[in-house]
Formats: C-alpha cells, sequence, structure tokens
C-alpha cells in the first residue's frame, strides 16, 4: 500500500475544498459589497 | 464588545484586518504544509501517512471552535442582542462545516492505511459526525431565517447554536471516555506525546488555518453586512 497515494488524497481534498470557501466568499463579499455601492450611489 | 456594536465601526476594523488575516493565514499554512510534507521525518510506526496530521488536527480545531464560536454568538445575540452577534453566527456556520467535513474525510483517509478501516463507529468519530449535521441543521435554520427578511440569524437558530455545544466536551472527552480506535489526548496542558521533530509544523498550520478561517469569517460577515445594507435601503426606496 502506497502512503503517499493516501497524504496527497487528504491533502489536495483540504488545499481544494480551503480554495473552493475562500474564493466563494471572497466573491460574495466583492459582489455584495458592489451592489451596496451601486444601491447607496443611485439613491 | 458593544464598542463593536456599530456595524460601521465594524467595517472600519474589519475591511484592513480581512486582507491580512488571509494572506497571513494562507503562507503560514503553505509553509507549515510544506515542513510537514517535506522536511519532517517519517514516523516509525505509522510511516508516511503521519504527515496527515498536519491538516487534520487544524481541521477538527477549527470545527469545535467554529461551533463554539456559534455558542458565544447565541448567547451574545440573545442576551446582550448584539446587533453583529447574529451575523457572525451565520458567517461561521458554512466554513465551520466545511472543516468539519474536511476532518471526518482526511481521518478516514488516514484511517485505511493505519487502522485497516475508513470508518469506526467510535466515540470521537462518532461525535465528530454529530457535529457536522448539527452544522447542516444550523445552516438550514439560518437561511430559512436570512430568507424571511432577518438579517442573521433567528432567535431559534440561536438557541440551536448554544444547545448544540454540548457535543462540544462530549468530542473533547470522548477518547477518555469510551475504549477508542482513535489514540487518547495528543497535546494537553501537561505537554504533547508527540516528538517535537514531528510536531513543530502542526503549530505552524494551526496558527495557518486559523488565521485564513478568521480572514474567511470576516469576508463571510462583510457580504451579509452588505446585503442587509442593500435589502434596508431597496424597502426605504419602495416605501418612497
Amino acid at each position: 500500500m502506497n502512503q503517499w497515494a493516501f497524504v496527497v488524497g487528504a491533502y489536495a481534498l483540504t488545499f481544494f475544498a480551503t480554495g473552493l470557501i475562500s474564493a466563494l466568499s471572497w466573491r460574495a463579499m466583492r459582489v455584495s459589497e458592489g451592489r451596496a455601492r451601486q444601491v447607496a450611489d443611485r439613491s | 464588545m458593544h464598542r463593536f456594536a456599530n456595524p460601521a465601526r465594524f467595517l472600519q476594523i474589519a475591511r484592513p484586518l480581512t486582507g491580512w488575516l488571509f494572506w497571513s493565514g494562507l503562507l503560514l499554512l503553505l509553509i507549515g504544509s510544506g515542513c510537514g510534507l517535506f522536511l519532517t521525518p517519517a514516523d516509525y510506526l505509522q510511516g508516511d501517512t503521519v504527515r496527515i496530521l498536519y491538516i487534520h488536527v487544524p481541521a477538527a480545531w477549527l470545527g469545535m471552535a467554529g461551533w463554539s464560536g456559534i455558542a458565544i454568538a447565541a448567547l451574545m445575540q440573545l442576551v446582550w442582542r448584539h446587533p453583529l452577534a447574529a451575523v457572525a453566527g451565520r458567517a461561521i456556520a458554512v466554513p465551520g462545516a466545511l472543516f468539519t467535513a474536511i476532518c471526518l474525510l482526511t481521518g478516514s483517509i488516514w484511517g485505511r492505511p493505519t487502522w485497516g478501516t475508513w470508518w469506526e463507529w467510535d466515540g470521537r468519530m462518532t461525535s465528530m459526525l454529530v457535529l457536522f449535521f448539527l452544522y447542516l441543521g444550523y445552516i438550514a435554520l439560518a437561511h430559512a431565517s436570512a430568507r424571511q427578511g432577518s438579517g442573521g440569524v433567528s432567535p431559534v437558530a440561536a438557541i440551536f447554536g448554544l444547545v448544540g455545544a454540548v457535543n462540544i466536551p462530549i468530542i473533547n472527552r470522548s477518547v477518555v471516555w469510551w475504549n477508542s480506535l482513535h489514540q487518547g489526548p495528543s497535546i494537553t496542558l501537561r505537554g504533547s506525546s508527540i516528538d517535537t521533530t514531528l510536531l513543530w509544523p502542526l503549530g505552524l498550520t494551526l496558527l495557518g488555518f486559523t488565521l485564513l478561517f478568521g480572514g474567511i469569517v470576516l469576508m463571510r460577515m462583510r457580504a451579509i453586512l452588505a446585503h442587509n445594507k442593500i435589502e434596508a435601503r431597496m424597502q426605504r426606496l419602495a416605501r418612497g
């Protein structure tokens, strides 16, 4: 049993999931703050 | 704490802090992981699978710390009616659930070559799985209260967050209370049973993941606050 296959799998899963939540949270923040600025400018 | 009850004052601090937490966390995490993968020796018994420890332990810590944060936020929401507490609770839920899932999955990947099984219904693993389901329940309740127009979470979700905190000491003590495949506590206030040649990168990944988690929570809080601002303005415009 190649132990490195398990190690690489665990790290790949962790970094993929962490990257995904970071990107989604950053995008949600940018989109919401951008929209809030637009609405504030309009009113 | 009430000094930060004003969202405008909170945002003044949160805006610069978000980037600092996120990027310093990411840097520490990458250095710690690199050191854990390539610099530390393999364990004499577990071999190279011991390297999974550097991501599994921080994920477990964040899963439990996340729910503790939800419980503290719930208490502040229910007792002191702190306006940002509900927003914080909602912002913690998804990253907390994700790191609990990472903890379960990396533990399972570690268990296969080490114990010869992907899963065992023992105290530690089962209580951690219960925590994951608690997160899912909290996310559903928080989502429902957000759809009803509340910016954060409803009092029902806050009470759920408080009651669910009973699982945290159970997870922590499970390896002491029940016979378990999972090893006993390796790091206590009295010291560590892990050799220092293997232990030091864990400090880097623990701190790195924690800072990164803080950055992600701040991003999500800022998104919720901006969304609330839009909703409030649209309602004002609709009323004329």
